[in-house]
């Protein structure tokens, strides 16, 4: 129990390794009653198992109304769903609710309730067994990172945080393989955010589940999205992973969200994992050669590459090794990288 | 208090009738009340018409409505508890739609979401939630049944009014007023007692330990 990330792992490992998760919208279309135009406009994207996918928009854009279309709070006029190669209304509405994890803005909380009572609804509405469901709730306490002893107390005794983590456990008690996020950080402070930010993306990398994830939030999409679908007006403007997005805007909507000529707001939306990322799909060269291993500096991989310009020029070095949160060396990252990942694929700053 | 003391056990079987009467009408209230405003919780045109009426029926004087139940149900202590529970609705209604329609919508988003039907909704979210305004109404019913109530022994439903009214009839002040402290009396308990369980109820929603 030292360790707050073996049991989860080992839970996790032992589960078969299949394809489910997957989510495909087909020609998905939705109009509220008393509006002429589409919230949702024949929206057609597939979403990869074990992606987290972040819906980015401006509010009203629809991407509210798509992911609640997921979970059946909405129902689409036109166009199908299908999870896991299954339609959603294949299956009774609140036993599909039940296999998807949702979180909210406002958390929704049940205050009555202790935080155990809270994240065990959905256990003991499939019928767990008490001593599956304890040892469930110990597991995803550690996996939020709160103590033990926080299940016995009472939302309101929480922090706006906390309450928020204990949202997150509580989407993920019966272990579903999709979570539908709703602007989840939006009414959480800044610092807490940032903290909630980077936890959720160490927990999607430990749980591989499907997320999600709606914000308005540019930084925090590009922060968190391993594919961003871009929505403005009920229609997908782009879907692409944040790289692509900052080298190969669709439209100038895109550009502008990006921020169009200014480059180290464009740096600021990228991280390091994605150069990784992309130089494993393009099988670079890695010259681990060249970088001193000595230097005490080293970048992670959630670093945003504008954090690695200024971590490069006080080092003093042209690349640094980066390092995941156990220590383990992914590979290295230098002015080279940034000049190839960025400005080469920037047609107006060639010309 | 000669009258109290030589008459108790009459005192006391009065005192069980209205005790009976009261708890009769929170029942039959209760029976028509809680569904009839969860459905108004869920369909907001109706709430209009319904609560018109339960108000209509609130200002017809009790006596009246007592005498013009008569030709239906007769005597007793029927027409009592349904001209009681008739005016209950309106109080117990009327809280138990607050009750229900202020509860914060992310909570029931996220009980929806999770997948709760409407029963495990209810059960599990809205009524423990709105529990302390439904007791806040039930004491309302309480009270109100308690003290209409003795009206009600002018149609031979019994109960502490017996006391009042034979008390007037024969100026005995000694009978009058040993009715008037029993019905005082059963006020403050009632009062007390629902008081308590709302109480819990609020700590209970607040998420404070009892």
């Amino acid at each position: 129990m030292s360790n707050g990330v073996s049991p989860l792992l080992t839970a996790t490992n032992n589960m078969p390794v299949n394809e489910s998760g997957e989510i495909i919208f087909d020609r998905v279309s939705k109009t509220f009653s008393g509006n002429t135009t589409p919230a949702v406009d024949q929206i057609s994207v597939k979403i990869t198992a074990g992606d987290l996918v972040v819906l980015l928009g401006p509010s009203g854009c629809g991407k509210t109304t798509l992911l609640k279309m997921v979970n059946r709070l909405y129902e689409p006029d036109s166009g199908k769903i299908w999870m896991d190669g299954k339609e959603i209304h294949s299956l009774p509405v609140n036993e599909l609710r039940r296999q998807i994890g949702y979180v909210i803005q406002q958390v929704g909380l049940f205050p009555h309730m202790t935080i155990q009572k809270n994240i065990a609804v959905v256990p003991h509405l499939l019928g767990w067994e008490e001593k599956r469901i304890n040892d469930r709730l110990e597991m995803l306490m550690q996996l939020i990172g709160l103590p033990v002893s926080y299940l016995s107390r009472y939302p309101r005794q929480l922090s706006g945080g906390e309450q928020q983590r204990v949202g997150l456990a509580r989407a993920l008690a019966a272990n579903p393989e999709i979570l539908l996020m709703d602007e989840p950080f939006a009414a959480v402070d800044a610092i807490n955010r940032e903290r909630l930010q980077s936890e959720l993306i160490d927990l999607h990398g430990k749980l591989n589940k499907t997320i999600l994830f709606v914000t308005h939030d540019v930084e925090e999409a590009f922060r968190l999205a391993k594919k961003i679908i871009v929505m403005r007006a009920g229609k997908m403007v782009q879907y692409g992973t944040p790289l692509e997005l900052v080298t190969q805007p669709e439209n100038e909507f895109i550009e502008e969200l990006v921020g169009a000529n200014n480059i180290l707001r464009k740096l600021s939306l990228v991280n390091v994992n994605s150069i990784l990322k992309a130089r494993e799909n393009q099988s670079f060269y890695v010259e681990r050669s060249k970088t001193n291993e000595n230097i005490n500096s080293v970048l992670h991989p959630e670093d945003d590459l504008r954090s690695v310009i200024s971590v490069l020029l006080c080092s003093g070095q042209d690349s640094l090794l980066v390092k995941d949160s156990h220590n383990q060396i992914l590979g290295t990252v230098g002015y080279s990288d940034l000049r190839n990942m960025l400005i080469s694929n920037l047609p107006s700053e060639q010309k | 208090m000669d009258y109290l003391v030589n008459n108790f056990d009459v005192v006391v079987e009065l005192f069980l009738q209205h005790l009976q009467l009261t708890l009769a009408v929170i029942f039959f209230s209760l029976l028509i009340g809680i569904p009839l405003g969860s459905l108004l919780a869920r369909i907001r045109w109706l709430r209009g018409p319904v609560m018109s009426i339960l108000g209509i029926i609130y200002t017809i004087p009790s006596l009246s409505f007592f005498v013009l139940l008569i030709p239906i149900f007769g005597l007793g202590t029927r027409p009592a508890i349904i001209a009681l529970t008739a005016y209950a609705q309106l109080l117990l209604i009327r809280n138990w739609l607050v009750g229900l329609t202020n509860i914060e919508p992310a909570i029931l988003e996220a009980a929806r979401g999770m997948g709760l039907n409407g029963w495990q909704r209810f059960w599990q979210v809205e009524f423990p939630l709105a529990l302390p305004m439904l007791l806040a109404g039930i004491r309302l019913v309480a009270l109100s049944s308690i003290g209409i109530g003795t009206i009600a022994a002018f149609i031979n439903a019994g109960g502490l009014g017996v006391l009042l009214f034979q008390g007037v009839i024969t100026a005995n002040y000694d009978k009058i007023f040993t009715g008037a402290l029993a019905v005082t009396l059963l006020s403050f308990a009632a009062n007390y007692i629902i008081r308590y369980l709302e109480q819990r109820a609020e700590l209970k929603i607040y998420g404070k330990r009892i």
